[in-house]
């Protein structure tokens, strides 16, 4: 039994939150809000990939630091709890992990090495509307390896080099890798609940797609990736829904009414308390996720639907009860409260939304149970 | 990050699990399946105890010398779990020899100690607690027992109430009020006394639930010798800490049916619009119920983890019964209502589940209250973890008689 981060990992954690104090804070993350020109941090992501965060789990073989995901998850803690205004979750958790997961020997030592050394941004495109996105019917298609079709939202679709997008192809869904610089490809940012986080419009028209992984596979490898990214995702909103019950209590600390501390009533008191159940219990799941992950366990789809399920909670709850906490102060550009807020609803979207997670995650117990 | 047995804690599984095997089936051989809250079901209680205290399975983590099982905390978790698994396991002795008797071993003489220790590992003596009082539950140091010096003797009366086995303890730790001139924190003190004493009545309470697990307690010119005081004169609030601290640790869990339980009975039933297990709002709450529970779980993997890095667990653990009463409460309530007409039948040769939902439902109100409300432990998390401001206390620096009382 050992259900904690080791001592390494906790030096690690600890060196991450130093470094980003110092290269992260609210000006560098409000410089990419307040500016629609700027879609991420350029320096930040630059003084990132010098860390080697961007290769963290990427094989040595490849120029990544080799580490386990349990030190990815560490980090991805610390990027939530900072907001920080970088293409990581696109890069790292989506393409690098889909390609480590799927791709050929040659897909990895092409595109691998240009993540980890920060030359390549990445992007997963799967969404075409509102509503869940459906297998059956994509109206992206792949012909002739050329991709025909558009892709909206997608996270990150403006400023990254390589998608991979969920197209059909003879019928079926599959997962293709899709150059972003090539001809035929047009990009529109759109504005977004959370600035800090650009995202595209993406029209692709006869552009060149390379397949990974098995042919009519894409879903099935969207949803695999999405399980890794789920739970990389909870580390991200369990650091920013811990930082939203931060400044809620330091605020209630400091703030007087009717000749009290706020913090000393208890309708306050009892919120922060509720925030705290809620973390915690997102931590407890984050942690089995992570273990799950890391030694890629049969029970990663529970795990990281759990995962997922609880921080997505904690995160929504903390970050909206926070804004209450601080009062009309909460609700200026101002106080920081919002990034949070905004943040919140960017991860509980972009792997798709806590709903679907809980069908996922019923389904599999219902598999289980039926086993 | 990792929860499987290390070696020596999987060898300690694995000799556990062949002790239980061995011995629930002797011991089920002996006692067969006895109903809850009878003198035989006690019997059967006492006889388990007492084949765990003779194997080092009682009290894993106390000192073999004063007969606990000298393991670690992580041991003595195992064999919860496996315990558990084994489908034995008793209450009575939960209050006793999680709450009371540490308070009597941390705070009497070693005399006191070889007395009682012992005997209450062998399960042959049962505690109870008696703190609360219709004047003071949450606010347990406004009570009013009066416990009056005489001589090398203390006389002792007022009331007591929800004292849990009241009626089968044959020891107490009760605390009183010794002085009613200083401020309510300052003038208590806390005592052992013999249940047996004819001073002492016991009127068991019938509870919501049906069951009569608790009870209202009567001193009339009970004595007892100063020998029997547990702290100094005064000192009562600190000693009851100590055992408020274990409770936190005792009464955490629950048992009773879980996500499993209630997606076993969602497959069974018909819903408004199909089968019920395929209703997507039940469904969404499964999920919640299942991330909760996992939720709660691996916290105490986190919890066994702090310990066996040598840590001791502190208020966190508040969340454990916030989560799980409140859990019980829903999830029951939605398996009753998932039954529709039907869901009014407790009776269990009748009921789906033997009406072990609907029992869950009744019992839940309590576990919300018992060792603790929800305000009450949503304060602790706040106060102690958070390091928040303690509510307004009006009645800090008010001698304890010019208290307001209200009814
Ligand atoms: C099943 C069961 C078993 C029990 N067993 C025992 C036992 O063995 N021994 C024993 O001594 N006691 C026992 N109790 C008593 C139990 O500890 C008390 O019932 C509990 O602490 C609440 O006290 P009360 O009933 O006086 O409610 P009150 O304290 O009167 O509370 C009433 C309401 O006011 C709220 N409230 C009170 N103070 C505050 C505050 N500061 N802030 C916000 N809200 C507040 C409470 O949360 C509650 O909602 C048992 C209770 C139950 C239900």
């Amino acid at each position: 039994m050992d259900f904690d981060f080791s001592d390494d990992q906790k030096f690690l954690k600890d060196e991450a939150r130093k470094f980003l104090d110092g290269r992260c804070g609210p000006a560098v993350v409000r410089g990419v809000l307040d500016d629609p020109a700027r879609s991420f941090d350029k320096d930040l992501w630059a003084a990132v990939a010098e860390q080697g965060w961007l290769g963290a789990c990427i094989p040595e073989e490849f120029n990544g630091l080799g580490l386990g995901r349990v030190e990815l998850c560490a980090i991805a803690e610390e990027l939530g709890r900072a907001v920080a205004p970088i293409p990581f979750a696109s890069t790292v958790y989506f393409l690098a992990e889909g390609v480590m997961l799927a791709g050929s020997q040659d897909q990895k030592a092409t595109i691998l090495p240009r993540i980890a050394a920060g030359e390549l941004i990445g992007c997963l495109a799967t969404s075409e509307g509102p509503g869940v996105v459906n297998a059956s019917n994509l109206a992206c298609r792949v012909e002739g390896g050329k991709l025909t079709g558009v892709k909206i939202p997608v996270t990150d679709g403006d400023v990254a080099d390589m998608a991979l997008v969920l197209a059909s192809e003879a019928g079926k869904a599959g997962l293709y890798l899709v150059d972003l610089t090539a001809k035929g490809v047009s990009r529109e940012t759109l504005k977004s609940l959370d600035p800090t986080r650009s995202v595209a419009k993406l029209t692709f028209d006869g552009v060149a797609a390379e397949r990974i992984g098995e042919a009519g596979a894409g879903f099935d490898l969207v949803q695999a990736i999405m399980d890794r990214a789920a739970v990389l995702l909870a580390f991200e909103q369990l650091g920013g829904s811990d930082k939203c019950l931060e400044m809620a209590k330091d605020y209630a600390l400091g703030r007087y009414a009717f000749g009290r501390v706020i913090a000393g009533y208890q309708a306050i008191k009892h919120k922060l308390a509720d925030m705290y159940v809620k973390n915690e219990v997102a931590r407890s799941n984050a942690y089995y996720g992570a273990w799950a992950l890391n030694v890629d366990a049969p029970e990663l789809p529970i795990a990281a639907s759990a995962a997922r399920i609880a921080a997505s909670d904690a995160f929504w709850f903390s970050s909206k009860e926070s804004i209450q906490v601080h009062g009309g102060m909460g609700f200026t550009w101002d106080v920081d409260c919002h990034l949070y807020y905004r943040r919140s609803r960017q991860l509980s979207l972009v792997a798709g939304a806590p709903r679907v997670w809980k069908e996922r995650l019923v389904s599999q117990l219902e598999q289980k149970n039926a086993a | 990050m990792d929860f499987n047995d290390s070696p020596e804690e999987a060898a300690y599984r694995d000799k556990a699990r062949a002790w239980l095997a061995e011995n629930a089936a002797a011991h089920r051989a002996q006692f067969g399946d006895v109903k809850a809250n009878t003198p035989e079901h006690m019997a059967a209680a006492k006889a388990w105890q007492a084949r765990k205290a003779g194997a080092g399975y009682a009290c894993i983590t106390w000192p073999a010398a004063i007969g606990g099982g000298g393991g670690t905390p992580i041991q003595s978790v195992i064999f919860g779990q496996e315990e558990t698994k084994a489908g034995l396991s008793y209450g009575y002795f939960t209050i006793g020899l999680g709450m009371c008797v540490p308070t009597v071993m941390a705070f009497s003489n070693t005399e006191t100690k070889q007395r009682f220790v012992s005997p209450a590992v062998k399960g042959e003596e049962i505690w109870c607690q008696l703190f609360s009082e219709p004047a003071g539950g949450s606010d347990v140091a406004a009570l009013r027992t009066r416990a009056i010096k005489d001589g090398d003797e203390w006389v002792i009366n007022g009331q007591k109430v929800w004292t849990t086995g009241a009626h089968y303890c044959d020891f107490g730790i009760l605390l009183t009020r010794t002085d009613p001139d200083v401020p309510k924190h300052k003038g208590l003190t806390m005592f052992w006394i013999d249940m047996r004493d004819a001073a002492v009545e016991c009127r068991p309470i019938h509870q919501m639930s049906g069951g009569r697990e608790f009870n209202e307690v009567y001193f009339t010119d009970l004595r007892v010798k100063d020998s029997q005081r547990l702290g100094e004169v005064g000192d009562g609030w600190k000693v009851a800490l100590v055992t408020l601290m274990n409770e936190r640790l005792a009464v955490g869990g629950s048992s009773g049916p879980n996500y499993r339980e209630i997606m076993g009975l969602a497959r069974e039933l018909t819903g408004a619009t199909g089968p019920a297990i395929k209703d997507n709002a039940f469904r969404e709450k499964l999920a919640d119920w299942y991330v909760q529970s996992e939720g709660l779980k691996f916290t105490r993997f986190r919890t066994m983890t702090a310990l066996s890095r040598g840590q001791t667990p502190g208020p966190e653990s508040s969340i454990g019964k916030i989560i799980a009463a409140n859990q019980m409460q829903e999830l029951a309530n939605t398996a009753v209502e998932m039954e529709d007409q039907y869901g009014i039948l407790v009776d269990p040769a009748q009921a789906p589940a033997e009406a072990a939902f609907q029992q869950s439902l009744m019992w839940a109100p309590g576990l919300r209250i018992a060792g603790g409300t929800d305000e009450i432990l949503k304060n602790i998390i706040a106060e102690r973890v958070l390091g928040l401001p303690g509510d307004v206390r009006v009645d800090k620096d008010v001698a304890f008689k010019d208290m307001p009382t209200g009814r």
